[in-house]
């Protein structure tokens, strides 16, 4: 008699609409090796090509893709209309993301990360390295493998898939978060908050994956979708578990009350590495937070549509409030990515196609907004280092015109005014929740936009209608990468805002999610 | 040839590429070169109004001429689309009139490192301003609509006086607020379109021809309402106009006023009205009660103010008060008045601030108190601030005479009782302007008033336009009342009223 053996079946892996992702990961593994084998002076050449030519090469491969729709590698892979667009806002933001890191000449010596991550805030090691002129050139390693994460996370189409996509995505983030060249420990600091609210935050995703799994017998997301409704008397032990994945999805992408770390992390981290990290963790973890709400637990909308409510306006107000007193504008931004998180939700809500183009819409417009600025900020330095306190931008428009130009520019759009890109992402996200019969929320959700202007005009106030008190500050000029970077971001802000009709025709093609 | 021309959307960006071109490169321009391109754009933009102007049509069937439109964002079924009516043509011919006059009065307010972005920032006001008057898509109206803070409160903020960036912060929450309000509004009504016909739109002739039920209408009218009354302003919103005015130079009060305040009356008529028909009818006395106390609130804070700009403020306040009520006493002459109270009340805006601006500048005090006797001393300037006083009490034979009579007729017409009372505020706003002018130009010459000279003949050249206007508008108003009279049945229409028998056809 034959014993009926489990038969491991090798899935079948469509390597080439995987190739977005492997090809960063696939750098990544490239780029340690220039680590290990390069020498020094050839490390910085050698991996700024490595990094720009694998992030076009994405960007094309994503481009080549457009209109796919398959599984592969098991299901655990779903390559779909959203996927393949966040992808692409991804592998932009990523291209604009390197440009802001690969700056070097906007601190006399060096760029933004320290000479060598190892030696201790303080020593004579950090002095010498320093003096040395040293880069810290693994942090292109850690920059690709991170990409490589969230270009993974937005695709992932099941539940274990998505938390390695997760961690593969945040582990280099935590490390980078701690490389600051100055105000070591104020970086520091920020890393090991980051590394474990992060951790914790990962381990609510994982528990509540389990008791998912426990629920419905499935971690790939149509075997949950599919066991749902079958199994009613397991309802609680699933909403349980949705609301802990909920959890750890919410942690990343900055919502209140899972937000404590946003202001710390955004504040100590390299600004231009805050740069990169706002703007692309999160549009990886909506991205991926949509298609879990959206494709797995889409039949549980009334479960966690009351929730998200609550969320939401929490976390809106919450960015709104406390933005208003800060004195520190990276910490000031970092309010308002919480209060931008809430308006995204608001999209997230409506449950509708209207709603994820209108999603996927603002994510590219924030993406571009918030890396113009924190790039702006990284520019306006004294002595020791950014001068980030809000005060000491007092008059800067009488400094330099066309930074301050810039900046109001990126702060209305932030505030949403019309003819930037700020605005019609906001319009488009009312409209198809106002489709979606979520009127209250939309005026709840406009209430904090209106509350919202003040914090970003306060900005333009101090620099337009007041007199500077000390000549220490001044405008750092950048090197190309950086102006680059900002003329595409302000660009970019400036065409969404004025003739965004190609943008909606591309994501109105495929609006789907896959399972 | 000349016929195809898209004069509308021309007269929107060629403002709009000049303020680029003084933004980016002050410098290189030089003040007096930046000025004469801009005195340049506003010529051949009056221009531009002047040949629109000859073309128009006053008895043609469509609501719109000179229309354009271009898709814009068809996802959510915007099109970049404009025309003018009667309305939006006085309307036009107010903007193109007045910034240059302004400007030619304010020649040497700014110094001249800040005359590029002075002057940009007025190109670019004229070009939003000149957008929200000919927009016939909701949407575009909207971004206008909004856009237009961004200049003037750069130009209260950073060219005014006193507490500029306080009166400057104030002015733009109060309009953002508004401004949000209406933007749920707009949301709303576009997904009410959809819902109704499946075509989400902003055309303003199509969202005129939903037939929203009574319970939307109501809601929505009251978003517009609120964003439209901040920004012409009525009580209890108008708290900001008197604190923005006082902190502003003369001519950046004269554009504010006379000119983007006039939006909040205007867009009542034209999307207001029409969209929301029953509702309007329904609320009317709301808007009726608003004004009437706007009337003499306005009045009575005008009496007691110390301050010029304030004073003139609370003036406007008064006559926004009287526009309104025009517009809602829903008759014929009620509505023609009311829009050409529109126009006459922006000249007598701009004759009396910048006369009085003349006065305030060689004296540098704002305070009424401050002055004394000038007529002595300056008595070709006494003449125009006299003169601005009178346009704006209402003398018979000035243009706002006739506005303010064929308001109160067509508001007698339906309210007997309520033309009645508003009469009076007529009575208190001869007080107040001859208090001012009593109280600055007769008596003995105070120390600051001692010594200064009379208006030079630029000073006079900007205002003339202003007075010519004025006096012919008042002798033959027939000329703006043919341009209107189709555009307020059309209106009477639209809200499906009819005017009430006039009561000498009663006798008969």
């Amino acid at each position: 008699m034959m014993i009926p053996t489990q038969v491991f079946l090798q899935p079948s892996i469509d390597w080439f609409v995987i190739s977005p992702f492997t090809i960063l990961l696939g750098a990544g593994v490239v780029s340690l090796l220039i680590e290990t084998f390069a020498k020094r002076s050839m490390r910085r050449p050698l991996q700024l090509l490595l990094v720009f030519t694998s992030l076009v090469a994405s960007l094309a491969m994503t481009a080549m893709l457009f209109g796919t729709q398959t599984l592969t590698a098991g299901e655990a892979v779903a390559i779909d209309g959203p996927g393949i667009a966040l992808q692409a806002i991804i592998a932009l933001v990523a291209i604009i993301g390197a440009a802001g890191l690969a700056e070097n000449k906007v601190d006399p010596s060096g760029d933004a990360f320290a000479a060598r991550a190892s030696a201790i805030p303080g020593s004579s090691d950090e002095r010498a390295f320093t003096q040395a002129g040293w880069y810290s050139t693994e942090i292109w390693t850690l920059f690709l493998f991170a990409v490589g994460g969230m270009q993974l996370f937005v695709v992932a189409n099941d539940l274990l898939t998505m938390f390695i996509a997760l961690e593969v995505m945040s582990l280099p983030l935590y490390l980078m978060a701690g490389m600051a060249r100055r105000r070591r420990l104020l970086s520091q600091e920020a890393a090991l908050k980051y590394f474990v609210l992060g951790a914790y935050s990962s381990a609510f995703f994982l528990f509540g994956a389990a008791l998912v799994y426990g629920a419905t017998g499935g971690i790939n997301f149509d075997d949950i979708a599919f066991a749902i409704p079958t199994r009613p008397q397991m309802s609680t032990l699933l909403v349980t578990g949705v609301v802990l994945i909920l959890v750890g999805m919410l942690f990343k992408v900055g919502s209140a009350p899972f937000h404590q770390w946003t202001p710390d992390v955004y504040q100590g981290a390299p600004t231009t590495l805050t740069a990169f990290m706002a703007a692309g963790v999160k549009v990886a973890a909506f991205g991926a937070m949509m298609r879990l709400v959206y494709s797995a637990f889409g039949s549980l909308i009334w479960d966690w549509r009351p929730i998200l409510w609550a969320v939401t306006l929490i976390t809106m107000f919450v960015g709104v409030f406390v933005a208003l007193v800060q004195s520190d504008i990276k910490r000031m931004l970092a309010y308002s990515s919480i209060a931008h998180a809430g308006f995204i939700m608001v999209g997230l809500i409506s449950g509708t196609n209207a709603g994820i183009i209108s999603i996927l819409f603002y994510l590219t417009a924030y993406a571009f907004t918030t890396l113009g600025i924190f790039l702006l900020v990284s520019l306006i330095r004294d002595a020791s280092g950014e001068a980030s306190g809000i005060e000491s931008w007092r008059g800067l428009a009488s400094k330099s015109p066309i930074t301050a130009l810039s900046i109001t520019f990126l702060m209305l759009a932030l505030a949403g005014f019309p003819l930037t890109s700020g605005f019609i992402a906001k319009f488009s996200i009312f409209a198809s929740a106002i489709q979606a019969e979520q009127t209250p929320l939309v005026l709840l959700a406009i209430l904090a936009s209106a509350i919202a202007v003040v914090f970003y005009l306060r900005i333009v106030v101090l620099m337009y209608f007041r007199r500077s008190e000390s000549d220490e500050v001044a405008v750092a000029i950048p090197s190309n990468f950086t102006i680059i970077a900002l003329v595409v971001s302000i660009l970019m802000t400036l065409i969404l805002g004025v003739y965004p009709q190609p943008l909606f025709d591309l994501l109105a093609q495929s609006p789907l999610f896959i399972r | 040839m000349i016929n195809n021309l898209p004069y509308l959307s021309i007269m929107i960006l060629l403002p709009l590429l000049g303020s680029l071109l003084v933004f980016a490169i002050p410098s290189a321009l030089g003040a007096a070169r930046i000025k004469s391109i801009a005195f340049a754009i506003f010529g051949i933009v009056f221009a531009l109004f002047v040949t629109a102007a000859m073309q128009f049509q006053i008895n043609a069937t469509d609501q719109f001429q000179l229309v354009e439109s271009y898709e814009w964002i068809t996802a959510f079924g915007v099109s970049w689309s404009v025309g003018v009516d009667g309305l939006g043509l006085v309307m036009l011919g107010l903007v193109t009139i007045l910034v240059p006059v302004v400007l030619l009065a304010a020649w040497r307010d700014v110094a001249d490192d800040a005359v590029g972005k002075f002057y940009g920032l007025n190109l670019l006001l004229q070009s939003v301003v000149i957008a929200v008057f000919v927009a016939t898509d909701l949407f575009m109206f909207y971004v206008f609509f909004e856009l237009m803070l961004v200049p003037m409160y750069f130009l209260i903020g950073r060219y005014g006086v006193g507490d500029r960036r306080k009166a400057a912060v104030k002015f733009l929450i109060f309009s953002l607020v508004g401004g949000l309000i209406l933007l749920a509004g707009v949301i709303s009504l576009w997904v009410q379109s959809l819902r109704i016909t499946e075509i989400g739109s902003f055309n303003l002739e199509f969202l005129s021809t939903l037939g929203l039920n009574i319970e939307t209408q109501r809601w929505l009218f009251v978003a517009f309402f609120i964003a439209f009354a901040i920004k012409a302003p009525l009580v209890p919103v108008h708290s900001w106009l008197p604190d923005a005015a006082q902190s502003s130079t003369p001519a950046v009060a004269v554009l504010l006023i006379g000119i983007l305040d006039k939006v909040g009356t205007y867009a009542m008529l034209r999307f207001l009205l029409p969209l929301f028909p029953e509702a309007s009818a329904e609320l009317a006395p709301v808007a009726l009660t608003l004004a009437t106390l706007s009337i003499f609130y306005g009045a009575l804070m005008a009496i007691g103010s110390k301050d010029m700009k304030r004073l003139m403020a609370y003036v406007s306040i008064s006559h926004f008060g009287f526009i309104v009520l025009g517009i809602f006493a829903f008759t014929t002459q009620g509505i023609s008045g009311a829009m050409f109270y529109m126009f006459s009340h922006g000249l007598s805006t701009a004759a009396l601030f910048l006369a009085v601006g003349y006065l305030m500048q060689r004296t540098g005090s704002s305070e009424i108190s401050d002055h004394a006797g000038a007529f002595q001393i300056t008595p070709l300037l006494a003449g125009l601030i006299l003169f601005g006083g009178l346009s704006s009490v209402a003398l018979p034979g000035l243009a706002s005479f006739i506005a303010e009579f064929t308001v109160l007729l067509g508001t007698f017409a339906r309210y007997p009782i309520l033309a009645g009372f508003a009469t009076l505020g007529i009575v208190v706003a001869a007080v107040y302007a001859l208090w001012l002018y009593q109280r600055t130009m007769t008596g003995h010459p105070s120390d600051a008033v001692s010594g200064i000279k009379d208006v030079s003949g630029r000073e006079v050249i900007a205002l003339s336009p202003v007075i010519a206007l004025t006096l012919v508008l008042g002798f033959v108003p027939q000329l703006a009342f043919d341009l209107l009279n189709p555009t307020s049945e059309k209106v009477m229409q639209q809200v499906s009223q009819v005017d009430p028998a006039a009561l000498i056809d009663g006798e008969n």
